[in-house]
């Protein structure tokens, strides 16, 4: 393997909630331009590794830096994309609106978004196939078209990097297809994309990167090499098998 | 005194005229303010606040020894701000939820400020009496002087919420995103909270600790009813705001001894009724017209869908059928085939119904539908 580009650097991040640590320690180094999963039980700090990264959190410890240079000076390179139940979806405002929301960061404070911007947002809307529902209200939305129109709003940031919490969570198989495209597809663009994910058995088939967490980094590497029994075991707690299927 | 005379009286009367401007303007940007609230899930941010400018007043009051209302509405400016931000405070340090928080920072002011005034009561002078007026509110002392003030304030504050607004909006839809896109959240947070407690502030003189947050709710809840869009949600409740003011002194001022901001309070609980039963989209009334009309339409489709079942295995789709077929069916009663017959779905001759051209493509889109549905 060559010399390869780190899209993000985590150097001894720790987090706590009132003394209990919820991360631990973590070193992570992700490649530019891969496709990784986060996986690790309940609890094991998944959504918290991403938030701690984001700035969201404020970690007791550690550094993160973004193709070298620390977060806070890199955070037009990254994109992302919340748990959809972080929202109330009864605010009054559209779909469009939503997403138009991807842009702010770019224009700053102050500016309003214009022409430029609504083109930006209707392209996300497109390629996330819910152009048809600009106008909806974005109570009247099902669950799926929720998690679209989230991560339309990320592509409208046009980051180099994504972090995803959960994006498959309560998706139906159709929209869930619909979306590891959309991330393959980014993948292709030499984008880093970075999935907080629950279903074990998609791992191989959706990513080529993994890292194994539970409050301690387990493991990270390309899912080939390192996704196995032994770290998932290590992982879980229990023995546990997961049938690869090709 | 009428309607008609009051009419009149706005006209030619300074005092009732500056009463209702001010009332009006105080609605205005309460309605405004408390659309963020209500979106917030902070409508009970505006009660404890109103509470905590009350030992700001007394101890204004103690200090200074006037009753110069501006001087005592920046004693309750500056309570209302430390309620404010201990409310703040205790959410994010301890496990304490905001409503508890609410709660006590609400009673312990409330109660500190009740002391006080029972205090400046007992007191032997004579300056003491009349700071009660700010439990209830006394819309009679507003002077032009005051109301040009909120006027002002209230400028200031739609020019904040213009330049802003795209700040505000993605706050109070998704704040750790905000923070994402590198928006410094907590100051848009203490932009927004600090003008709630001033808009709150303003309103003290009029409508009194005690009925203050119902201004601030009131128009924002009525509002929230009638549109999906944030800036017609702002502009309305300030509209709503503005009507209870003006409508609540002219009704406080047309019957005698009916005290303003009681009134006022009520005319924007009557907006909030309204809405919740009229609105066309999420009002009582109109959702259950809609619940029942869907309940028969069900009713009719399902009916349509059987016979449409039937009438598929026909080479010939209007092929006559028995209508004694449908028995089997439940829910088919004369009443709906007369109403698919209305509808040019079926045609029925005697005993014998067909389906026509019109109804079974309508059928066919029928179950198109459901399959998009499921998507």
């Amino acid at each position: 393997m060559g010399k390869q580009k780190f899209a993000v650097t985590v150097d001894d991040l720790t987090v706590a909630y009132n003394y209990k640590p919820v991360l631990w320690d973590i070193d992570l180094a992700i490649p530019e331009g891969v496709l990784m999963a986060i996986v690790g039980p309940n609890g094991a700090g998944k959504s918290t590794l991403i938030k701690a990264i984001l700035g969201i959190i404020d970690p007791i410890a550690g550094s993160v830096s973004i193709y070298g240079k620390p977060y806070k000076k890199q955070r037009k390179l990254v994109g992302y994309v919340p748990q959809k139940g972080s929202v109330d979806w009864d605010f009054p405002t559209t779909a469009l609106d939503v997403v138009m929301m991807g842009t702010y960061g770019s224009l700053g404070w102050i500016k309003r978004p214009g022409k430029k911007e609504k083109k930006t947002a209707l392209e996300s809307l497109e390629k996330v196939g819910m152009l048809s529902f600009k106008d909806r209200q974005i109570s009247q939305l099902s669950g799926g078209q929720q998690q679209r129109v989230f991560l339309a709003r990320a592509l409208a940031q046009d980051a180099d990097i994504y972090f995803m919490d959960e994006p498959f969570q309560g998706v139906d198989a159709t929209t869930e297809i619909a979306i590891i495209n959309i991330l393959k597809e980014l993948r292709k663009k030499g984008k880093t994309v970075v999935v907080v994910h629950h279903d074990l058995q998609t791992v191989p088939e959706y990513f080529d990167w993994v890292t194994f967490l539970n409050v301690k980094k387990i493991a990270t590497g390309p899912v080939k090499e390192i996704f196995n029994d032994d770290n998932l075991t290590k992982t879980y707690g229990i023995n546990y098998k997961v049938s690869v299927q090709k | 005194m009428s309607f008609t005379e009051y009419f009149e009286l706005l006209f030619n009367d300074y005092t009732l005229r500056t009463i209702s401007l001010g009332t009006a303007i105080l609605g205005a940007i309460c309605g405004m303010l408390g659309s963020f609230a209500v979106l917030r899930k902070q409508s009970l941010l505006g009660d404890a606040i109103s509470h905590a400018a009350l030992p700001g007043i007394a101890i204004a009051f103690l200090i200074t020894g006037t009753k110069e209302t501006n001087v005592l509405l920046i004693g309750a400016l500056i309570s209302g701000l430390i309620g404010a931000f201990w409310i703040r405070g205790i959410t994010r340090r301890t496990h304490l939820k905001s409503d508890t928080a609410l709660g006590l920072i609400l009673s312990i002011f409330f109660g500190f400020g009740m002391l006080l005034l029972t205090y400046i009561q007992k007191q032997p002078n004579a300056n003491q009496a009349g700071l009660d007026k700010f439990l209830f509110g006394q819309a009679a002392t507003l002077l032009a002087r005051d109301v040009w003030f909120m006027a002002t304030v209230t400028l200031v504050c739609l020019l904040v919420l213009l330049l802003f607004w795209k700040e505000f909006k993605i706050l109070l839809f998704d704040a750790d995103y905000a923070k994402t896109l590198g928006f410094n959240t907590k100051m848009i947070d203490i932009l927004i909270t600090s003008f709630i407690v001033l808009a709150i502030v303003l309103g003290l003189q009029t409508v009194g600790v005690v009925l203050m947050s119902a201004m601030l709710l009131a128009p924002a809840a009525a509002a929230r009813q009638w549109t999906n869009s944030l800036g017609i949600m702002v502009v309305l409740a300030a509209v709503f705001g503005a009507t209870s003011g003006v409508v609540g002194t002219a009704i406080s001022a047309s019957q005698n001894n009916l005290s303003t901001g009681p009134v006022i309070v009520l005319v924007a609980a009557t907006f909030v009724i309204l809405s919740f039963i009229f609105s066309p989209s999420r009002g009582l009334l109109f959702r259950q017209i809609r619940f029942i009309k869907n309940r028969k339409d069900l009713q009719l489709h399902k009916t349509l869908a059987f016979m449409f079942d039937i009438a598929k295995s026909h080479e010939n789709i209007s092929h006559p059928h028995a209508v004694k077929i449908l028995n089997n069916f439940h829910g088919y009663t004369k009443k709906s085939l007369s109403k698919l017959e209305d509808k040019e779905y079926i045609r029925v001759e005697g005993l014998m119904w067909e389906m026509t051209e019109k109804g079974y493509d309508f059928a066919l889109n029928l179950y198109n539908q459901q399959v998009e549905e499921n998507d």
